[in-house]
């Protein structure tokens, strides 16, 4: 069974008796483990495609099928809990809570979840530490630098261990040597198996998915599979030439080469 | 997610935002402290007066002897005598009547060595002091013999006392009242003021016989007369019978006509007080009712705050659906915060009201009174203006479009 499963996906707006089609009976399978871009221009539909994903947006047509449960049979709980323990979100503006430590913000997935408090501080921090930020646990988001945020905000969509992960231009924010070290993450996690769909409008962010979606007009444009980029031999390559000292981003898989 | 957790993330909110959270508090902790300290201060006025009630003696009618004539010159009450203690007897033959007892009154100099001082010379019966439920601080009470025999003995007031003797003992001494010596027996017990301020201790008792003979009546021709008769009824439910039975037989006495207006008065002095306890109800009454608007007036400052509140945490609210919270935990959290804010301010309002009545009844001498109702009540109720006027804000960020939330600025 795919992890995603879309079916003539329609979403309509209605703007001053005009009606604006953002997606046009959209068709999609993505299978599990699938590390996939999502381009196009904006009003493409775009982001209006990862929110149905997202299950924060009912399709006005159509079906999106979440590892086989068609979310319009889903009351507002059930899509809640589906958000809680299969999806996570990360954004372009990181959407840390600004008065929390780094840990609180990555507890907070763990807050609506059945996972038992005890255990929460201790989840959140192993996160942490598989994005490199152990040592700032305690800091507030304003002493974080935008890769790090966004680090933190990886740990976040990951606290519950999700199938899919979901990042609307996550290094829209970030400067390219940053927004690498973000994409290798994406990269480690894509090889665990979780599935990503990843929007931007950078081409070169685009070339280190295994597939691109190119949105134009509210439909699938082009579904093109590629041989990936690596992200961390980019990096290694971008350290080099500003001769930084070479100092790969940590592996998400193993918290012992945690820089 | 539970209770206890909306409860910690409303808690951390409101330390984001010290000051503001203390600002909006502050409309409840005002409202609060003002409803608990009116109604202590309130309470307190009322069980004085009760108090006062029990003091005088529930039963009790003053009669004393009002303007004469009708048509040419009218004096004012009191001012003219035509009571005796032949009316005082006629009075105890009255049913349900327990005792009654004349008394005279007047003014005069008080002079011991190089001292002096003016006060109130009261004339009564022995058994006054037990009528009117006065103790003694030394000395004793003149006796029966002592009234018969118009002797002159008195006893004197704190106040007198302390003008005339100092700290010295005025027990034995000799004072002179305008030009007859008096032997002082006894100092009465200190009373304070009275309900018209008037301080109770600033008087001289003597022997009714004495006050009329030689200190007030001799400018009178009328025999026996009396100021005033005191009347101590049995029961309190025959008061106003006896009223109206005693009416009759003064104007028999006084030989009234029918068609002529009493030339006495009949002064009912529990009906006065319990006047004057319902106004005092009325008063707390309005004072509470007062206080309250400044709750409601809080309570809406907390909607206001709530209101932005959610402006502000918009993307935070888009964020918490993201990651898994329902509408009706976002409403929760919203409703907790108001509720933790009303509350807090309502603890701290009773705080400041237990000071407020403290500083009350300790430097102003006000009596308060706190009822526990009254507290458990007014946390009961800020927390009810938490709900009340944290819905609104609750409810609008619950229905919150988190797309949009997400994409606030």
């Amino acid at each position: 069974m795919s992890i995603i499963e879309v079916r003539d996906l329609t979403r309509q707006y209605r703007m001053g008796g005009e009606t604006l089609t953002a997606l046009n009976r959209v068709n999609l399978t993505i299978e599990r483990g699938e590390f996939v871009a999502v381009m196009g221009p904006s009003g493409s539909g775009k982001s209006t495609f990862l929110n149905q994903i997202g299950c924060l947006d009912t399709p006005t047509s159509g079906t999106v099928l979440i590892d086989g449960q068609a979310t319009d049979q889903l009351d507002a709980a059930a899509l809640a809990a589906l958000r809680n323990r299969y999806l996570g979100f990360v954004f372009q503006q990181f959407n840390l809570l600004a008065r929390t430590s780094a840990i609180e913000n990555v507890m907070l997935p763990l807050l609506y979840s059945p996972t038992p408090r005890a255990k929460h501080r201790a989840i959140a921090m192993e996160r942490l530490r598989a994005v490199g930020l152990a040592e700032r646990a305690s800091h507030h988001p304003s002493q974080l630098s935008g890769g790090q945020q966004q680090r933190v905000a990886i740990a976040r969509a990951l606290v519950n261990e999700p199938k899919i992960l979901l990042a609307d231009e996550p290094t829209g924010a970030l400067d390219s040597r940053t927004s690498l070290e973000i994409m290798s993450i994406f990269e480690d996690l894509s090889q665990q198996g979780i599935t990503i769909l990843l929007v931007t409008h950078e081409a070169d962010i685009a070339a280190h998915a295994e597939r691109t979606l190119f949105f134009r007009d509210g439909r699938i444009q082009e579904d093109r599979r590629q041989r990936p980029v690596s992200a961390r031999d980019a990096l290694a390559t971008a350290q080099a030439a500003l001769g930084v000292a070479a100092q790969p981003a940590a592996p998400v898989s193993n918290p012992a080469h945690s820089a | 997610m539970n209770l206890l957790v909306n409860i910690r993330i409303a808690l951390d909110a409101l330390r984001a935002n010290k000051l503001r959270s203390f600002l909006t508090m502050l409309g409840i902790i005002i409202g609060v402290a003002a409803v608990i300290t009116m109604v202590a201060l309130g309470n307190g006025a009322e069980r004085r007066v009760a108090e006062q009630i029990d003091a005088l003696g529930t039963n009790i009618l003053m009669i004393r002897s009002q303007s004469r004539g009708s048509a040419a010159v009218r004096t004012g009450a009191g001012q003219v005598n035509y009571l005796t203690e032949a009316d005082a007897n006629a009075i105890k033959a009255v049913p349900d009547v327990a005792a009654a007892a004349g008394s005279m009154f007047g003014r005069a100099q008080i002079i011991f060595g190089a001292e002096n001082w003016n006060t109130q010379v009261l004339g009564v019966d022995h058994d006054y002091l037990r009528v009117r439920g006065w103790a003694l601080e030394s000395g004793r009470m003149f006796t029966p013999a002592e009234v018969q025999l118009s002797e002159k003995v008195a006893l004197i007031g704190t106040t007198v006392a302390n003008e005339l003797f100092g700290l010295s003992d005025p027990v034995g001494q000799v004072v002179r009242v305008n030009r007859l010596p008096v032997t002082i027996i006894g100092v009465l017990a200190e009373k304070g003021q009275d309900m018209r301020g008037d301080d109770q201790d600033d008087t001289m008792i003597m022997p009714i016989t004495t006050v009329r003979s030689k200190i007030v009546g001799r400018t009178y021709s009328l025999p026996n007369q009396v100021h005033t008769i005191m009347v101590s009824v049995t029961t309190s439910e025959a008061m106003e019978q006896v009223q109206e039975d005693i009416r009759q037989v003064l104007r028999k006495r006084q030989r009234l006509r029918p068609d002529e207006d009493d030339n006495f008065g009949i002064g009912n002095l529990s009906q006065f007080i319990e006047a004057r306890a319902e106004t005092q109800r009325i008063f707390n009454v309005m004072l509470s009712a007062v206080a309250s608007v400044s709750l409601v007036v809080g309570g809406i400052g907390i909607m206001n705050i709530m209101l932005v509140s959610v402006t502000e945490r918009t993307r935070e609210i888009g964020l918490r659906v993201a990651i898994g919270a329902t509408p009706g935990q976002i409403m929760q959290q919203f409703l907790v915060e108001a509720i933790v804010l009303c509350v807090l301010g309502g603890t701290v309002g009773i705080l400041l009201a237990l000071l407020a009545t403290w500083a009350f009844s300790r430097l102003g001498d006000w009596p308060v009174f706190i009822d526990a109702t009254v507290i458990a009540g007014s946390i009961v109720f800020s927390a009810g203006i938490g709900i009340a006027f944290g819905f609104l804000p609750a409810r609008k960020a619950a229905l919150l479009d988190p797309i949009e939330a997400l994409r606030h600025e």
